[in-house]
């Protein structure tokens, strides 16, 4: 029986079906499944296999984008049972994103969140146009592991590097890492202004912020 | 003799289009960030919710500025010669514009712009006919970020004399170029009469035109200079899958741009323009050479066209990385289909990597697309009283039609001369001058461009009256 539901879960997941992954949370809930056997056996699996296929060229990101949606709404079904049993879902880390100050491209960054969600991080997306202040106020509120800033111009890139300083100068340059991305991030930009991880893409942001999670 | 051309829609698909951008904006609306953007679109009748920001268009409104936006201007160059028509039926190329990146020719490998390798692209292009008007080509790390933008500018009028399409970085400095041209070209009146330059202005994906964009409209339609609305819809992410929603959102966002620009000051030029993109579903880019970013384009244009307005688009550009066999095929197939949709000014030749690199090199192999593209939008020639019986007198069964005087006088005519870029000599001929393929050639090319450069004609005071403005405003900004 539970093996049915789990394999359902994960078919949810990867047909991208949002509300069927929601009804399939709350029926865990009714059938007395404990939220993390139902999310590690059921909906992480279809995502993982959302991720190899895509890896594969075999799906494509709407499949991805769809699948993290429905990962999403079945996790938010399952968070109350999870917060009633006093259990939480082992986060890989808590990630700050946001494209900087200056800058309203939204898609890239918001991708990185999505995919960031998917994988087990806790994602804060503050969106476009944030100001420096605002992402460190919210790291240091939320205590985040990692703080990813976006930009897709030349000329809001330098608000990446001043982002450094200013945690430097706030003597909390430790306690984060920075992840910077966007099209014209490259690995000796992010060397240069001392980040600690870049990626070309969003599927690469999820490697990097896993590696730094695991200290690399 | 009909001009060949392409019609990728059909009327009833280009009107269906304007019809759902006008139920758009009347229905959903259009974000708009600047206060005084909205107070003129209320003026003009549209009802606007301050607080979300958001500008419903009633469609009479938008049919006023479509009543007064010019069909045609006229771009001059700073000696105040006319080089060039938005409009009135003609196809022009430039260079593509504000690519972060060169192609480094030595090394192969791509690194940030300097402002030597925009004058050397400048160089290039003043050397390519093919280029009607120059472009601020790229973004120029050496040079303090506030007045990159008008730095370009400054470097493009002091080192050519084709028109230049620019644009801005912020909304100040949209306002700083717009002082500097007036200055340069003896005043605001003198700049409206000849404009010498066109600015791009940006909405944002999906229907939201921010400060810096609705600003840059009422300055440009308020000094009389041309803009270019450079829509940008990303088929699937910023904007609908499907190529003909995209096309709406394309066409809803420039009515929204014309209303809010002839608000500011009816029978101000401005241009339907724009750069939208496929969203690859692989990789998550903007490919420029795909196909279907081409035949938005054509269709868009074809919008454009309908309503009588000049027309803009970003085509000959490549995704590829090097100037290899992808950038060939991807940029000469999307320069002839934008020459045959009859765009008017068609910007991308020597850009790669999703519009981030620039080079030189790829700019004279793009000529000779562009070269080819014009010369089949110029069609079937009919140079004689007769087709093809007059050059049959005295033939006698003879291949001797280069002995015919006719053959001399006519054959520039029909043939456009491609430069040694595109080699059309024999196996032995090839091999004894060392084998070079594509990439050599240009390499040749751009270095005999820039050797046969010469500048501008300028009067002594006019370049002095430029190089004393921009040190005024380096200085400035440093300040």
């Amino acid at each position: 029986m539970s093996t049915d539901i789990f394999q359902a879960m994960a078919q949810s997941v990867i047909d991208g079906e949002k509300e069927e992954a929601a009804r399939l949370a709350r029926q865990a809930v009714t059938d007395g499944i404990d939220p993390l056997v139902a999310i590690d056996q059921g909906f992480v699996a279809g995502m993982r296999y959302v991720g190899e296929q895509y890896t594969l060229g075999e799906m494509f990101l709407p499949d991805l984008v769809l699948a993290a949606e429905a990962m999403k709404a079945a996790i938010a079904e399952l968070e109350p049972e999870m917060a009633r049993r006093g259990t939480a879902r082992q986060v890989l880390g808590t990630v700050v994103i946001g494209t900087v100050e200056g800058d309203i491209h939204d898609i890239g960054k918001t991708l990185v969140g999505t995919l960031l969600s998917a994988n087990g991080f806790k994602v804060y997306d503050l969106g476009v146009n944030v100001p420096l202040q605002t992402f460190l106020d919210k790291a240091l509120e939320v205590n985040a592991d990692i703080i990813g800033l976006s930009t897709l111009l030349t000329t809001t890139m330098i608000n990446q590097r001043k982002f450094v300083q200013a945690l430097e100068a706030a003597g909390v340059r430790s306690r984060f890492k920075v992840l910077v991305g966007g099209a014209p991030v490259t690995r000796s930009w992010a060397a240069e202004i001392g980040a600690d991880g870049y990626s070309e893409d969003a599927s690469g942001a999820v490697q990097a912020a896993i590696q730094l999670m695991q200290g690399g | 003799m009909s001009r060949p051309s392409f019609e990728l829609i059909s009327t009833e698909q280009v009107a269906r289009i304007l019809d759902e951008a006008f139920a758009l904006l009347a229905h959903t609306g259009v974000r708009v960030s600047l206060p005084e953007a909205r107070a003129l679109l209320a003026s003009g009748g549209a009802a606007v919710d301050e607080n979300a920001e958001v500008v419903r268009l009633p469609e009479a409104l938008i049919r006023a500025g479509l009543q007064s936006a010019p069909h045609s201007f006229t771009l001059y160059n700073l000696l105040g010669e006319a080089r060039l028509t938005y409009g009135d039926d003609q196809v022009h190329f430039d260079p593509g514009s504000a690519a972060v990146n060169v192609l480094d020719a030595d090394s192969g490998r791509q690194r940030p712009a300097q402002s030597a390798d925009l004058l050397r692209i400048i160089q290039v292009a003043e050397g390519l006919p093919q280029f009607a008007a120059q472009s601020t080509a790229v973004v120029c790390a050496d040079i303090p970020v506030p007045i990159g933008d008008l730095y370009r500018l400054y470097l493009v009028l002091l080192h050519s004399a084709k028109p230049v399409i620019t644009g801005a970085f912020t909304a100040e400095g949209g306002q700083r170029m717009l002082r500097f041209l007036a200055g340069v070209c003896g005043g605001a009146q003198a700049l409206r009469e000849r404009p010498v330059a066109v600015f791009d202005v940006c909405p944002t994906p999906p229907l939201v035109y921010s400060a810096f964009a609705a600003q840059s409209l009422i300055d440009l339609a308020r000094a009389g200079v041309p803009a270019e609305i450079v829509s940008m819809p990303l088929a699937g992410s910023a904007g609908p899958v499907t190529l003909l929603g995209s096309v709406v959102q394309h066409a809803a966002e420039c009515l929204a741009g014309i209303a809010l620009h002839q608000c500011a000051a009816p029978g101000a030029p401005i241009v339907w323009g724009g750069a939208p993109a496929i969203f690859d579903m692989r990789h998550g880019t903007t490919p420029m050479g795909a196909v279907e970013t081409a035949m938005m384009d054509a269709a868009y244009a074809q919008v454009g066209r309908s309503l009588g307005l000049p027309t803009h688009t970003y085509l000959a550009a490549s995704d590829a990385k090097l100037v290899d066999a992808q950038a060939g095929l991807e940029s000469g197939i999307s320069a002839v289909l934008a020459a045959l949709a009859g765009v008017s000014m068609v910007s991308g030749a020597g850009m790669l990597d999703f519009l981030n690199c620039h080079s030189a090199e790829k700019l004279v192999v793009d000529a000779e697309a562009v070269r080819a593209a014009l010369r089949l939008r110029e069609g079937m020639h009919e140079l004689t009283p007769t087709l093809g019986l007059e050059f049959f007198v005295g033939i006698d069964f003879r291949a001797d039609f280069l002995k015919q005087k006719v053959t001399r006088q006519l054959f520039r005519a029909e043939q456009s001369l491609p430069s040694a870029v595109i080699d059309r000599g024999s196996v032995r001929a090839w091999e004894e001058s060392g084998r070079l393929d594509t990439w050599a050639r240009a390499r040749l090319r751009v270095e005999e461009l820039v050797a046969a450069y010469t500048p501008p004609d300028l009067p002594p005071a006019q370049a002095q009256e430029l190089r004393e403005r921009m040190a005024a405003e380096q200085k400035a900004v440093s300040a």
